[in-house]
């Protein structure tokens, strides 16, 4: 059902635009209007997400701690996996981040009669979701060609590397072809493995489904249906500038790619998406593991109701005394009285 | 209490339902629930909506306006904990957790996958939280509150130890013990809890400790200790309580002082705070290091845990030092000093035969019995003769709450390799900060809930049975008391050559003791290796 759900979806939305650009003729609406809406609604979104998630606060350290804690001198501290300092924390934040460090521990259990369980290797998810992430990061530099007129000086050599294999005229870039193998595996699997089929909701497959057919329509304005690029570059400038024009004769493809990509956009701040702002803020990956040595502020502390040691010696000062434990309060004279004389 | 299947009519079926999660309701059947909180004990600690109902029944007698305690509930919890507001945010199902939960591997229910026991509570965030849940519904991931959705709650946070493994594979580091805290904190504002949790905390509050034990019984229960240590080599430790001017208040949890084989390690405790001439003293106060507060409200958690520092305070001690306990240590690593310090009025920890200073403990001024035993040795200041653990072929069991809530590997291992001669891990994804629970932490370690336990002992078990199989190990130690009570019964269930040990226990048998007698026994009574005929000479 999420998965006809979010398929319908995306078809809906690339009917939307191909109807908008070819019947109507709204290029304006879809190459300017709907772009300006897409960038205000990400950066608004992302904002008031990051700010909302911020303005709650942390009250406790509460680290997972993946190796050996600081502790005497001459046990090793694993300083990456049980940061102290502020230094290891950074270090295991960048290792979560880049190589997403959690994730590479992953397995897969098997369960043979017995009972016996297996724990076997299983990197798939972290090798594609890796290559997905890198991928993607590497096609939108390589983007920054349309937005710019002097190019960052990093652009054009990772674009060598990113195309040397020289297939075919334009050259292929590796890139394109991972993000789609990535995508697709991602996709797959959510649909293949049972577990991964029961817990995914639409919200997990349209995004996919949308990142695949941006990958797709992407390609196809390069490979096939080939879109004149210096248009959309003078869109582009245009749209940077503040100064929007939109060329004649951009083909409709470009179009559905422009506006899937604002739609992305738009939908990333209210979406599982932010996990990617998400991972910096995570507490239990960018605390230090230090709250017996510094003590750790919790804004909200508030007092509470104990049962005092004054009130516990009152209900037991007499079991106490007898059994020879010290009390603070001696029995009141008055009290052993009457009890000596009723034994 | 149900009758538990033998351990080869145990089904385990990973094959899902044919209705999605949302679409299947909760059954609850004996062996796969903890019985509810008794009246006396929520009015004890002055917990809300007191009753007497059982979740089988069809209706469970919340409070008219539940519904709103409930989402106002949320909304206070999602504005004081940013764990909580991300947790809610950024899953995106990757299911690296899935199969990482012990409950999920034994039982197979698709709802103990960690992922799926969050969005329990996401499903509701997002109907009542979030712009799209509110206009899509269900296509959003999201539902409507209902008294069907407080009863899975009540399942599944009760079908959750707290044990964080899901937390170590989650690329975001959502951790599922937030989840589960703070929902069972959210069921505790209707009344609905089990009472294996608030029956100790009520005890806790008022007695001391979670057994209710009184202060002249516990007293007594030392003392009987006293007499066992004697019978075994002669000497007579002298404990004192509740003194003050003693330089150490020793704090351990109560079921070393009332359960088998807890017991033993409370002895090996005995033993070498004597041997060491160790000033320090017990207190019948504070005499509980566990702390259920943890499994009921971050408010309840810093109820009981307040009495430490209040007793170490009052007793004028310089430091304090902690037992063989799991999730006594998340709470004094994690949350301790935050909730009830600055200990201002301590000293930071300096082992007073060795001289080293603990400068990991600088703020919250309490250490862990077995750092402290780790420097004694490093620092050749017990005589140890680990021959006498030479029938014990053993392992170790990493306790969930020492391994990923504070990082305490090295530490037991070393005392560990120094008190016996035959040691061997389980396989590495079973052991260290991988660790698997024992299956019945957070609480959970009633009879009523036995099936449960060990369908989530399972993961523990299986490792055990491999190095029992490869290395004949017949012996498993561990510094956590929960653990030393419920590994006892699920390896009597799955691995039965299999028997528990804590550390200190080890540390007791192997701790040669100036002016001993020959010892014939273990601290068990049972006959030490090439002893098996003294034995029977002495009787």
């Amino acid at each position: 059902m999420g998965i006809r759900f979010s398929l319908a979806a995306v078809v809906a939305l690339v009917l939307a635009v191909f109807l908008g650009i070819k019947a109507a003729g709204l290029t304006y609406f879809f190459g300017v209007c709907v772009p300006y809406a897409a960038i205000l609604a990400f950066v608004g979104g992302v904002v008031y997400k990051v700010l909302k998630w911020r303005r709650s606060p942390v009250p406790f350290r509460i680290a997972t701690t993946a190796g050996q804690q600081k502790s005497l001198p001459w046990i090793k501290q694993d300083r990456l996996e049980n940061p102290v300092t502020k230094k290891e924390v950074v270090g295991r934040m960048l290792l979560e981040v880049f190589l997403f460090r959690s994730l590479f521990r992953n397995t897969k259990f098997q369960m043979d009669q017995g009972p016996k369980l297996y724990y076997q290797w299983e990197k798939w998810l972290w090798l594609a979701g890796l290559l997905f992430h890198y991928a993607f990061f590497i096609i939108l530099v390589r983007h920054l060609r349309f937005f710019t007129n002097s190019l960052p000086f990093f652009v054009e050599p990772l674009e060598r590397l990113d195309g040397f294999l020289q297939v075919g005229l334009p050259g292929v870039y590796i890139t394109d072809a991972l993000f789609i193998v990535a995508v697709t595996y991602l996709f797959i699997r959510r649909i293949v493995i049972p577990q991964m089929r029961y817990m995914s909701l639409p919200a997990d497959y349209f995004p996919l489904l949308l990142l695949l057919t941006i990958g797709v329509t992407g390609i196809m304005t390069r490979y096939f249906t080939k879109v004149d690029l210096l248009k959309v570059k003078q869109l582009a400038m245009s749209l940077v500038t503040f100064n929007p024009i939109v060329p004649e004769g951009i083909g409709v493809i470009f179009f559905i790619h422009l506006f899937l990509v604002s739609i992305l956009l738009a939908y990333f701040p209210f979406s599982k998406l932010m996990h990617a702002g998400g991972v910096f803020l995570s507490p239990t990956r960018n605390q230090p593991n230090d709250s017996r040595i510094v003590r750790h502020i919790n804004p909200w502390n508030y007092p509470v109701k104990v049962h005092t040691y004054a009130e516990y010696e009152d209900h037991f000062r007499e079991k106490m005394v007898e059994a020879g434990l010290p009390v603070e309060k001696e029995l009141p004279a008055e009290a052993t009285t009457p009890q000596a004389g009723k034994e | 209490m149900a009758k538990v299947p033998k351990p080869n009519e145990l089904v385990i079926d990973h094959r899902l339902p044919g209705t999605g999660w949302m679409d299947t309701p909760v059954v609850f059947r004996p062996g796969n629930f903890s019985y509810p909180g008794k009246a006396k004990n929520l009015q004890a600690v002055g917990l809300p909506n007191p009753r007497e109902w059982s979740p089988t029944d069809e209706d469970w007698k919340l409070p008219p306006n539940w519904k709103q305690i409930i989402l106002e509930g949320l909304r206070e919890r999602l504005d004081k904990y940013r764990s909580l507001r991300l947790f809610m945010d950024i899953c995106v199902r990757c299911g690296a957790c899935a199969d990482k939960c012990h409950f999920y591997l034994g039982s197979g229910d698709p709802k103990n996958m960690p992922v799926l026991r969050a969005e329990l509570l996401r499903s509701v965030y997002r109907k009542d939280f979030t712009l799209a849940g509110k206009i899509m519904g269900k296509m959003a991931g999201a539902r409507k509150l209902t008294e069907d959705v407080i009863k899975e709650w009540f399942m599944y946070f009760f079908q959750c130890t707290e044990c964080r493994r899901c937390s170590l594979f989650c690329p975001y580091g959502i951790d599922t013990a937030e989840i589960t805290i703070i929902g069972r904190e959210l069921l505790n504002l209707i009344g609905c809890n089990i009472d294996w949790v608030v029956g100790p905390v009520a005890n806790c509050y008022n007695n001391g400790n979670h057994l209710g034990i009184q202060p002249h019984a516990f007293k007594d229960m030392i003392e009987f200790f006293v007499d066992e240590i004697e019978a075994v080599n002669g000497i007579r430790v002298e404990p004192t309580f509740n003194r003050k001017g003693a330089e150490i208040l020793f704090v351990t949890p109560s079921g070393d002082v009332f359960a088998d084989p807890g017991t033993y390690t409370l002895m090996g405790y005995l033993m070498l705070f004597h041997e060491i001439g160790l000033d320090y003293t017990w207190s019948t106060y504070a005499s509980e290091g566990g702390n259920f507060g943890l499994f009921t409200s971050h408010e309840m958690m810093k109820r009981l845990n307040a009495k430490m520092y209040a007793e170490a305070k009052r007793l004028g001690v310089k430091y304090i030092i902690g037992g063989e306990c799991g999730h006594m240590w998340r709470v004094i690593n994690q949350y301790m000093d935050t909730m009830n310090g600055p200990a201002d009025f301590l000293e930071v920890p300096v082992s007073p035969i060795t001289g080293t200073r603990f400068d990991n403990a600088q703020s919250t001024k309490m250490i862990h019995i077995v750092e402290f035993t780790a420097d004694l040795i490093k620092n050749g200041k017990l005589k140890l003769d680990p021959s006498r653990n030479d029938n014990l072929i053993m392992t170790y069991h990493d306790s969930c709450n020492t391994s990923r809530g504070m990082g305490f590997l090295e530490e037991p291992r070393y005392v560990l390799k120094n008190v016996v001669n035959n040691f061997y891990e389980m396989p590495p994804n079973t052991i260290r900060e991988q660790t698997f629970c024992c299956g019945s932490g957070s609480g959970l370690n009633n009879d009523e809930f036995m099936e449960m336990r060990m369908r989530g002992g399972l993961p523990r078990a299986n490792a055990v049975q491999y190095v029992h199989d490869k290395h004949g190990v017949n012996a498993m130690s561990c510094i956590c008391a929960i653990d030393r009570a419920v590994l006892t019964a699920s390896m009597n269930y799955w691995v039965p050559d299999v028997t528990i040990y804590g550390i200190h226990e080890l540390v007791g048998n192997a701790l040669v003791m100036e002016g001993e007698q020959e010892r014939t026994t273990d601290l068990r009574g049972e006959p030490l290796p090439g002893m098996e005929d003294a034995e029977n000479e002495d009787i």
